[in-house]
Parts: structure tokens; C-alpha cells; sequence
């Protein structure tokens, strides 16, 4: 006996311990406190730079105070949403409204097809409580009426009760399981969704394969293979601004694209129109310009040929960049930087003062040396490190100039714009809209919908009683009774 | 007409419902001043004479109502003045939001006597005007691509409502509190004796709350649904963003806490007042310091 008890005890312990931290885990209170702590939690996103949105950002935090950054990085404070604590809350939040919602579902389906309680023996006390003179046919009226109003009925002898308003529960219920549906629309988007950047300047032609992306990250369960055949070229971008006050009117990239069967085809590219290639969507986000330049050796050798896409810093696209010729020997780079209709300030220099093309001018200054593109730091392309460089000359070209420099030249050719095209698929977002529009309408079913029973017996007097009973909204009963009570004695 | 003269058109009706608002502000004060004055003869509630109140009542309403008209004038003429609809910049979301919520409290009215609110309601829609036209003033600008497209109505018109009623909620809530304060003190001030019981601010704040719940979570979609067209997906836990899902979870932890634990009165009112806060720092705070996607265009 002893030997039983110390075996058992510690099993009917641990059990009894998860059957209390189950309960405690689905009550109200803790899915209040949950959702309390997942409002709090969120406000650190919005508060700090998150690196998912602004790398940047992110990258200054850490210039500015380190020890400060570091410690917010441990606590996962740039990557809130991804954080296990903030995971840990909403996890813990749909584990407690799974073990919520699954038995109050059961229950609520056997209650749908119960039929309602029969007729209390004293209604008096109810709700509206009447009494009808009665003629006989007050039964098969108010059948009639239970009928018209769909309610479930359950007939006795002499009585009827009824009940409707079901439907609020449902609601309630089909509300809470649609933010399940939600949360897998949102993890089927992370695991086998996609999203990549990439910039073409015009003339260009983007061709759908890992190695054409500027950056391109995939969910954890894909890769490469799942990126679908398809190639989009710009033809040309147009910008259309207000003259008045500078500010964007339009943004169309005419385009030919090619799909999988190599159909060709001419199409438009807008900020709130995005293009379709089976799962995956491209949208135009953002755009440039890119001056093109030659940059000769002094025996006038071809050293670098092309378009160079530089990167707008203002909302007249006064644009900062760099080239970098790495061919030269010693190397040379431009810290460049563009505008397109030129202005001297007197205290800011050269200035934009429209973002159209009315008079661009491309400025820099001309570095020799070791570009320090061999030491495997990865470089941004729109800056140069001139720790190791010399200054050799500085000078400003209008498009079809050449400016002559000891060891070579560059000439500005022309300006081409250039956009940033979004390539995304996330395979989850049809059931995350369908779940947000089916929590809209358990919302709205929860909300306004209402539960009540209505009975009516006839005495043996012949009197007709009536009376009802509302779960919430006893004034809308109040209304249907009325008219329940005219029915019953025929005024209709 | 021409576009500058509708722009100059809406500027005059905004001044003039500012002035009406303030017509309205000093009439509700006479109204709650009046309702203070003590009878000649003892200070006995039963006895006195309500009949001043009552009518300075009537005509702060009535100067609200005419304020409420030359805000709608205001705006829409402001749409002229665009040509789009008036919600591309802060200025025209705060006299939008004026407009949504003195037509909540005029909407209200028609079920409650809330007119002891007007005070308020007056002052705040006065402060919201000065501010939007002093500090936030953008003159009449086209729409840059990103908000050209039928969800900007759909979007915005559903939020500012939301917004203007959780605001209403809010300043019930907040009469609430107060009151529940001075009754368990030294008792309701002279002035307030006449206002609804705490019941009633509790269950109204409650109801607004409920109603207008579904239309922020349809304009939280909506939001959603454009952003997926705009950018490419459709949550990105950008800051607008981030805080309207706050504020989502506090009011549905509000609504929880009252229909299922059974939460009243103070407790529900403070609630109520924190969720309605996060909606206020969404626009105030996110619009002017924040970064992100939702910032367009200086303010």
C-alpha cells in the first residue's frame, strides 16, 4: 500500500498540475491579461527602428550609442515581431482561445440541435408577461408566427416554446476561429512565401531568376526553384508632377513583359496596380535616376561604359551616388551626386528644385587609389571609402559633356531613369482575407445578434398566457413580443 | 469656380464654424452656469428653476448643429478644391475628424440627452480647428500616387468614424470617472447634479464602443487589403500599422473584460480610456515624429 501511494501520488501530482495550468491557461482572466500583454508588447515595434522595415535605421542605432544598441538587440528590440517573447505571447494567447473556443463549439452544436426547454409553470414572473382572451386557434397562430421568424420550436400539450438567436454564439464562436484561420494565412506567407527587390533602369529586362535580385529573401521551408518563369523589360518610366507645389501626380512603367509560354505582351506598371505572373505579384515602389557615363583612360581606352543608378535623397530626387573604376590602374571612383534641375544655394551648394528633368547637372569630386573592393566588407554601391584614396580633381557635367582629368576622362552622356520593381508571393494571404472577412461577420453576428425564448400556454380557463425571456436586449423583445401578442390574437 | 477659389472658399467656412463652435462653447457654458444657480430661498434641488438652462441647452445644440453644417460645407469644398476626396494630409484628417466626431455627439443626441457634453464637445472641436489651421495647414495639393486608389475612401472614411466615436466613448468615459470621483467624495458639484446617473455614462460609453468596434476592425482590413496593392503585403508591422493593431487588441480586451468577466465602472471606464488613448497616439504622435509608410507629404 505504502509502496502504491508513492509511486501514484507524483502521477495524479503532475496530472492534477496540468489540469490546473490548462484551466488557469483557457480562463477569461489570463486571456484578458494575454491580450493586454500583446498590446504592450507591440509598442516597442513602433518605437524602435525594426530591421525587417529599416536596416538603415538599425545600422545608425548601433553607430550612435553601442553598448545601448546591444543591449536592445539581446532583447530582441529591433525584431519585435519576430521576438521569442512577443511569439511566446501570441502563442500562449491562441493555445488559451483554442481551449476556449473548441468546447464552447461542442457545446453550442449540441444546444443547435436541442430543442428549446419546455414551458415553465409560472410565466408570470417573465418578461412581458400577457394574457389574450382565447378563441381556440392561438396555438396554430403562434405556430405560424414561430415559423415566419424561424424560430425552434418544441410543441406540448396546450403550450409552445420557442427560442431563436442562436446565431449570436455562432457569431462569437466563428469570430474566434477566423483569427485562427489568420494566424495560418499568415505562417503558410512566412514559410513558403517570397519577396525580392530588384532596380532596372530603363532599356533593361528583368528576367525572374535568384541571381537578377538586388536582395531577395525566401520563407523557411522554399528556395530558388520555386521562382516561376517570367521576364518584365522597362521601356519607359513616366513621372508626372505638380508644377505648383512639386508633388508626384503619377508613376507609369510601360513594360513588355514575357510569361512562361514566351507570350509576349504590353503592359503598365502603377503604384496601386501591380502586375500578376501566377502566384507572384510585382509592384513598382520606388524609382531614380541614373546618369550614364564613359570613363576613359588617357590614351581614351574604354574603362567603365554605362548607367549608374543613384539614389534620391529629396523629394526634388536631388540624388547621391557613386562610380566606382576599379579597371583604372590606380583606381579611380566619383563621389558623385545628381540633380535634376540644378540650383546654387548659397549655403546648401547644388540643389534640386524640381524633380523633373529641366536641367541636370551631375556633380562630383574625382578620387585615385584603393577603392576597397578586394577586402570582402560587403560596400554599399551608392558610397565610396576614401580612407585610402587621394582627391585628384572636382568638377560639375551637364548631359553631353567631358571633363578631362590627369589620367583619363568622363563624360556625362545622358540621364535614364530607373525603378525599383517588388517581386512577392505569399501563398497565405487568400486565407487570411477570407479569415478577416468571416471575423467580420461572426463580429458583427455577436454583436448584434440576440438570444430569446418566447413561450404561450393555454389555461384551462381558455386564457392564453404569452411571456419571454431575453438573454441580452430584453428591448427588442419587448418589440417582437408586442407584435407576437397581435399575431396570436389575430390583428396581424 | 476655380480650384484656388474653392480652397479659399473651405478656409472661410472652417473659420466660420470655428466661430460658431465658440458661440456654441459660451452659450453651453451660460447653460451649466445656470443650472448652477441656487434659487433665492435654500438650496433645495427639487425646487429650482431650469427653464434658463433648458433654453441656453436648446441653443448651444442648434449653434452646434449649424457648426457641424459649415465644417461639412468646409470639407467637401475642400474636396473641390483637390479634386479627390479631402483626406491626403493631416490638416484635412483633423477637420475630417472634427466633423466625424461632433457627428457622433449630434447622432447620439438623438437617443440621449447628452447635452451637458456640449461644453466640452464645443471646446474640443474648437481646439481641434485651431490646431488643424494654425499648425497643420498644407495648402490644396493633388494626391501622390500611392493614395490614388478607391481604398483611400473606403479606408479612411471607416477609421475617421471609428475614430470620432471611440473619441466620444472616451470623453463619457472620462465624465464617468470624474463623477465616480466626486460622489464618493464631497458629492456631485452643483452643476452636475442634473446629468445622467453613473449607470447610464457607464452603459453608453460600453454601447459606442460595441457599435463602432466592427467598422475600426472592416477599416483595419480594408487598410490590409489596399496595402497588399500598394506595397506588396499586407501587414508589415508598419507603425500606423503597429498602433491600430493596439488599439484593435485593447478594445477587444475591453470588450472581453465587460461581456465576459463581467468588468463595470471604474475599472471598465479606465480601460476604456487607455484604448482610446492608443488611437490618439496613433494619429498624433505617428503623423508628425513617426516614420513609415503612412507619412506622406510633410503632414
Amino acid at each position: 500500500m505504502k509502496n502504491d501511494r508513492e509511486v501514484d501520488l507524483p502521477e495524479i501530482g503532475a496530472l492534477g498540475l496540468a489540469r490546473f495550468a490548462w484551466r488557469q491557461l483557457t480562463s477569461m482572466r489570463t486571456a484578458l491579461i494575454l491580450l493586454m500583454l500583446l498590446a504592450i508588447a507591440s509598442i516597442p515595434g513602433s518605437l524602435l527602428p525594426q530591421r525587417n522595415q529599416n536596416p538603415m535605421a538599425v545600422r545608425e542605432y548601433f553607430a550612435t550609442d553601442p553598448t545601448l544598441a546591444k543591449w536592445i538587440d539581446r532583447l530582441s528590440g529591433f525584431d519585435v515581431f519576430s521576438a521569442p517573447w512577443f511569439s511566446a505571447i501570441y502563442i500562449l494567447l491562441f493555445i488559451s482561445l483554442i481551449g476556449c473556443v473548441l468546447p464552447r463549439t461542442i457545446e453550442h452544436l449540441k444546444l443547435v440541435r436541442a430543442k428549446p426547454p419546455v414551458t415553465p409553470k409560472n410565466l408570470e414572473k417573465l418578461q412581458g408577461y400577457t394574457i389574450v382572451k382565447g378563441d381556440g386557434d392561438e396555438l396554430a397562430r403562434a405556430h405560424e408566427f414561430f415559423k415566419k421568424n424561424h424560430f425552434r420550436i418544441r410543441e406540448q400539450a396546450g403550450s409552445i416554446s420557442a427560442e431563436k438567436g442562436y446565431f449570436r454564439e455562432s457569431g462569437n464562436l466563428l469570430f474566434h476561429l477566423s483569427l485562427i484561420l489568420i494566424l495560418v494565412g499568415v505562417s503558410i506567407g512566412s514559410l513558403f512565401g517570397m519577396r525580392g527587390d530588384a532596380i532596372i533602369v530603363t532599356g533593361e529586362r528583368f528576367i525572374n531568376l535568384a541571381t537578377s535580385y538586388d536582395s531577395l529573401t525566401y520563407g523557411k521551408l522554399t528556395n530558388e526553384k520555386s521562382l516561376n518563369t517570367f521576364s518584365i523589360r522597362l521601356n519607359e518610366f513616366v513621372a508626372k508632377y505638380d508644377p505648383i507645389t512639386n508633388t508626384p501626380l503619377d508613376y507609369s512603367a510601360f513594360v513588355t513583359t514575357e510569361d512562361e509560354e514566351g507570350n509576349l505582351e504590353e503592359r503598365v506598371i502603377k503604384v496601386n496596380s501591380p502586375l500578376t505572373f501566377r502566384s507572384s505579384r510585382v509592384y513598382l515602389q520606388a524609382n531614380g535616376y541614373a546618369p550614364v557615363v564613359t570613363v576613359r583612360d588617357e590614351v581614351g581606352n574604354v574603362n567603365f561604359q554605362g548607367p549608374v543608378t543613384f539614389l534620391p535623397q529629396d523629394s526634388n530626387l536631388r540624388s547621391i551616388g557613386s562610380i566606382k573604376v576599379p579597371e583604372a590602374s590606380p583606381q579611380i571612383g566619383f563621389v558623385s551626386s545628381f540633380v535634376p534641375t540644378y540650383q546654387r544655394d548659397p549655403q546648401a551648394g547644388a540643389v534640386s528644385v524640381y524633380p523633373e528633368l529641366l536641367k541636370p547637372r551631375l556633380l562630383f569630386s574625382i578620387w585615385e587609389g584603393d577603392l576597397g573592393l578586394d577586402t570582402g566588407v560587403p560596400q554599399s554601391i551608392y558610397t565610396i571609402d576614401t580612407t585610402e584614396m587621394t582627391r585628384i580633381a572636382l568638377d560639375s557635367l551637364a548631359p553631353g559633356e567631358r571633363f578631362n582629368f590627369t589620367g583619363g576622362s568622363i563624360t556625362f552622356e545622358k540621364v535614364e531613369p530607373w525603378i525599383n520593381l517588388a517581386v512577392v508571393r505569399d501563398p497565405g494571404k487568400s486565407y487570411s482575407l477570407i479569415g478577416g472577412i468571416l471575423a467580420l461577420a461572426g463580429l458583427l453576428a455577436s454583436l448584434f445578434g440576440f438570444r430569446r425564448r418566447i413561450w404561450i400556454r393555454i389555461r384551462t380557463d381558455g386564457q392564453v398566457e404569452i411571456a419571454g425571456l431575453a438573454k441580452n436586449n430584453s428591448a427588442a423583445l419587448d418589440l417582437q413580443l408586442e407584435n407576437f401578442v397581435r399575431f396570436v390574437k389575430g390583428e396581424k | 469656380m476655380t480650384q484656388t477659389t474653392w480652397a479659399y472658399l473651405s478656409n472661410n467656412f472652417v473659420y466660420s464654424a470655428m466661430g460658431v463652435f465658440a458661440l456654441s462653447f459660451l452659450v453651453h457654458a451660460f447653460e451649466t452656469a445656470w443650472a448652477v444657480k441656487v434659487p433665492a430661498g435654500g438650496t433645495d434641488l427639487q425646487k429650482m428653476d431650469y427653464t434658463k438652462a433648458e433654453k441656453a441647452a436648446r441653443i448651444g445644440t442648434s449653434l452646434m448643429i449649424l457648426a457641424f453644417l459649415l465644417l461639412l460645407l468646409g470639407v467637401i469644398a475642400r474636396g473641390l478644391a483637390n479634386g479627390h476626396v479631402p483626406w491626403g494630409n493631416m490638416y484635412e484628417f483633423s477637420i475630417t475628424g472634427a466633423l466625424a466626431f461632433t457627428g457622433a455627439y449630434l447622432i447620439a443626441l438623438r437617443k440621449h440627452d447628452l447635452r451637458w457634453l456640449g461644453l466640452f464637445i464645443s471646446l474640443a472641436a474648437l481646439l481641434t480647428l485651431g490646431t488643424a489651421i494654425t499648425l497643420l495647414y498644407r495648402d490644396s495639393a493633388p494626391l501622390v500616387p500611392a493614395l490614388k486608389s478607391t481604398w483611400l475612401i473606403i479606408h479612411v472614411v471607416a477609421a475617421i468614424i471609428s475614430g470620432g466615436v471611440f473619441l466620444l466613448s472616451n470623453v463619457i468615459a472620462g465624465a464617468y470617472l470624474y463623477l465616480d470621483s466626486r460622489e464618493r467624495g464631497a458629492g456631485r458639484p452643483a452643476w452636475a447634479t442634473r446629468l445622467p446617473a453613473l449607470e447610464v455614462l457607464d452603459q453608453l460609453s460600453y454601447r459606442l464602443v460595441a457599435f463602432v468596434f466592427p467598422l475600426w476592425t472592416f477599416s483595419v482590413i480594408a487598410g490590409a487589403i489596399w496595402a497588399e496593392s500598394a506595397w506588396g503585403r499586407y501587414w508589415g508591422w508598419d507603425p500606423k500599422e503597429t498602433w491600430a493593431f493596439i488599439t484593435w487588441v485593447a478594445y477587444a480586451a475591453y470588450l472581453h473584460a465587460r461581456v465576459t468577466i463581467g468588468w463595470k465602472g471604474r475599472r471598465a471606464a479606465w480601460l476604456c480610456l487607455f484604448a482610446g488613448s492608443t488611437f490618439l497616439f496613433n494619429y498624433v504622435y505617428v503623423n508628425v515624429w513617426g516614420t513609415g509608410k503612412h507619412t506622406y507629404s510633410g503632414l
